[in-house]
Formats: structure tokens, sequence, C-alpha cells
């Protein structure tokens, strides 16, 4: 089966740094991948370049076959807003402060997108707002605005906000990193429940070692612009083969 | 006598209580200079404000320069500019249009900086988050960024819309009537300066306290947050 992502040879500079450097990465449909390693490694700057908040300056990237630089693309991009679009609306994403829409209610953030982008009728957005609202277990916040919510229930929200679109990958750029440690739980809990859908493809950055190794397929060790390391969970973990990895994971695992 | 209304002079308080009606059509014209001119004030202003946001220096350049020129230039010199130069190349307009047009032109200018201020404080997140969820970008300004930059930017106009109103006696130098004009014509006429200009002076306080009034009462009104449009 062909790779849902797939990154070749992609570089992409901030200025004179370089953050990723001839990368290489490909991901299949339906695959649960976390991305760890120091901050600063460039794992971030994966999901941005996916969702299209970055632009990269060389190489090759396709979504689901779609190249993200048209041939006669200009701009940053090197691609027209239209395209970019398209290629967005196969794609999600979960930040780490959530930006939600302070200015609307719950049920609002959740069906804004929907609407205006989908076209669903009101009544049908609202419905699957709901639902996806129950699924995060926060229906009966509908009515709130972000401020009135816990960090832990804007993250939810901002979970349900994302699959609302319903996107094929889903991006989640270190979803509990701002959040009390008591309410890291119940966002990892629903996260949980996400990598039990079949298709939806995930990519994780997170510094949580432990959820890591129960909901991927597939760890990622990053280290200065590039993938030090890769397998299972269950071997990253507990036998890395590269120094780098084993001295990272001793650091975080402590 | 003038508009049909004559004077009495016998005692300040009656000379007053005369000249109040000729004085309120003068309020009238002086009224609707301050809203023409704010309206297209802040309509201008926005559209100044959005263009320096855009991503071309080709429109960015000439649109910041057209500011700090309106900005910069005191408004007698605009408004004479636009009542005595532009007739010489065809173009003439009445002067009430001519002078709510300078003071809206000149207000552009502040009010651009105002909706600059307010859109630049809408974070980064929110526009990705935007981004993320494939609204384009005038689906954002309307819907994420535009709600949440009013209540940041109401006070600021708000002072501005007080600034405006007392400026607007500047129009009677190219002849508009409104009151300061009108409280002149009659000191004109019968000598006495004293009563017509000091109640001018009074009818613009209370203008500019109930307007400032007004504006508080709006901003305690406007949730913090934001204002989610339909």
């Amino acid at each position: 089966m062909n790779p849902i992502i797939r990154f070749s040879n992609v570089t992409k500079r901030f200025g004179a740094l370089t953050v990723l450097r001839d990368f290489d990465f490909e991901v299949k449909q339906g695959e649960k991948v976390t991305l760890i390693g120091p901050s600063g490694s460039g794992k971030s700057t994966v999901l941005r370049i996916l969702m299209t908040l970055e632009p990269f300056q060389e190489g090759t990237l396709t979504l689901a076959g779609m190249p993200y630089h048209e041939p006669d693309g200009h701009g940053p991009f090197k691609a027209r807003e239209k395209h970019l679009r398209q290629i967005r609306s196969h794609v999600g994403m979960v930040f780490q402060s959530f930006n939600l829409f302070p200015h609307m209610t719950v049920l609002r953030n959740v069906i804004e997108a929907p609407v205006r982008v989908l076209g669903l009728s009101r009544n049908e957005a609202e419905c699957r707002a709901v639902d996806l609202l129950n699924m995060v277990g926060l229906a009966d916040k509908k009515d709130h605005y972000p401020s009135q919510l816990s960090g832990g229930q804007q993250q939810r929200v901002a979970i349900a906000r994302a699959l609302a679109m319903r996107p094929r990958v889903l991006l989640f750029d270190e979803p509990t990193s701002a959040l009390d440690p008591q309410l890291v739980g119940e966002v990892l809990g629903v996260i949980r429940s996400l990598a039990h859908e079949h298709d939806l493809t995930m990519l994780l950055v997170t510094h949580e070692m432990r959820f890591a190794r129960e909901v991927s397929d597939r760890v990622c060790f990053f280290d200065k612009g590039q993938i030090v390391e890769q397998g299972e969970p269950e071997r990253i973990f507990s036998s890395p083969e590269q120094p780098r990895t084993r001295e990272f994971l001793a650091s975080v695992l402590g | 006598m003038m508009y049909g209304f004559a004077w009495d002079t016998s005692t300040p308080l009656a000379y007053a209580i005369s000249i109040l009606p000729i004085l309120g059509i003068g309020l009238i014209v002086t009224l609707e200079a301050t809203v023409c001119g704010f309206a297209i004030a802040m309509g201008v202003g926005l559209v100044f404000a959005l263009l320096r946001r855009a991503k071309s220096r080709l429109i960015t350049w000439p649109v910041g320069l057209i500011v700090e020129f309106l900005r910069d230039t005191p408004l007698l010199i605009q408004l004479f500019f636009l009542f005595y130069v532009l007739p010489q190349f065809g173009i003439v307009l009445p002067a009430f249009l001519t002078g709510a047009l300078a003071l809206g032109l000149q207000y552009s200018a502040y009010t651009s900086e105002v909706y600059r201020a307010g859109l630049e404080a809408i974070g980064r997140g929110q526009w990705e988050a935007a981004t993320a969820l494939n609204l384009t970008r005038a689906q954002t300004y309307r819907d994420v960024v535009i709600p949440q930059a009013i209540p940041r930017i109401v006070p600021a106009l708000g002072n501005y819309l007080v600034s405006m109103l007392k400026d607007t006696p500047v129009l009677s130098v190219i002849t508009v009537v409104d009151m300061l004009n009108l409280a002149n014509l009659i000191g004109d006429r019968t000598f006495e300066y004293l009563v017509p200009l000091s109640l001018v002076g009074l009818i613009f306080l209370i203008l500019t306290l109930g307007c400032s009034a007004l504006i508080h009462v709006i901003e305690r009104v406007l949730p913090k947050r934001g204002i989610a449009l339909r």
C-alpha cells in the first residue's frame, strides 16, 4: 500500500538555520506514529509543514499522493491557496496551546469550520458536534465559553473541533505540554480512544513516554533534524540501539 | 433675525434662549458632519489597515505612505486643499461634503492605526487554528479575528469620535454653516459675542461628555473575549 504521507529529501530552513535536512519519512494510512526527541530537534516542524503552517524549501512531500509543491507554484509554499486548501482538507491539528476561539461557545467552536468550509447545514453540524463532544465527554459544556473550562477540557474540545472536519490525518503537537499534571490523563484518554480508529492516521509529538509506548505503532526518535532511530515502541524503549536515543531516554525516563 | 428667529438681547438669559433655535440648526450640521466624517474614517481606516497587512510590499508601502501623509499634515491644510485646489482640476464638491471628507480622511489615518493594533493583538495561534480548520483568509478575518478585535478597538475609536466632534468647528473656515459659524454670525450682527460663543462651548461640552458616557457603557457591555457574529 502506498504511504499516505511521504517526505523525500525535504529540507526546511529558517533563515540560516537548517531545521530539516534531506529528511525522509513515510507513514502508512491508519498508522499511529509518535515523534520523540529533544526540543528543537524538528519534530514539531514536521507537523507544521504537514499542516501547511510552514513552507519547506527543497525536496518533495506528498499527502495521499498529492504533492505539496505545485510544478508552477509561486510564493513560499510554491502552491496556490486553492491547492493548499485541498491538502488541508485531509489534515487536522491539535495544538499545544489549544487555540480555541475564545469568543465562541464550545459548540460554535466545533461547528464553525464544518458550516463554513464543508457547507454543512447548521443542524447537521450541531448533531455531529454533539456526538463528538459526547465522545470527549463534554456534551454538557457545549454552551460554555473556553475561558470557563479547564485546560484539559479545552484541549478535549480542540480535539473534537479537529475531528469535526473528518481529517484522514490528525496531528498532535505536544497536546498535553501546557496542562497541569492532574489534567494530562483526561486528554490522553481521549487520544487513546482515537488510537483505536482503524483508518485515522495519527502523528503525535509528545514528551509522555509511557503514553507513546502504549498507543503508537511506531516511535521515531528525532535529533538535529533527523530521525536517528525508529521502530516498534517496545524495542525503542527497551533496547535502543543508538547511543543518542539511549541518552535521551535515560534523561527523560530518569 | 436669522432663519426666522429674532433675538432678544435685553438680558443674557433671554439672549441665550432666543438664539438657541438658531444654534440648534448649526448643531444638526455639526452632528451630521461628525457622523458622516466618522463613518468615512471607520470605513476607509479599515481598508487601510487591511491593505497594510497585505502580503505584497507593492501594496503595503504606498498605503503606509498615504496613511503617514494624512496623519502628519494639519487638518486645515487638507481642508483647504480639498476645497480650493480640487476645483482647479474640475472637481467641485459642496462645502459640507468637502468638510466631512477631510475629517474622515484625516481620521481614517488614526483609525487605521487603531484597527492595526487591534488586529495585531490577535495571536498567531488563532490564525493557525483557523488555517488548520481550512477557513479562508476572509472567513478568518470575519469570524475569528475581527470579532475578537472589536472590544479592543471600541474604546480607542470612541476617543477619536469625541476628538472629531471637537474638530468640526474647523469646517466653518470653508463656509460650512455649523454652530460656531452661526454663533459668529450672530455676534457680528448684535456685537454681543460672549453669550453665543459661550453657548456653543457649553453645547460641545455636553455633547462630548454624553459621547464619553455612551462609549463607557458600550465598553462595559461588550464581552471582553469578543463577539461571535451571527
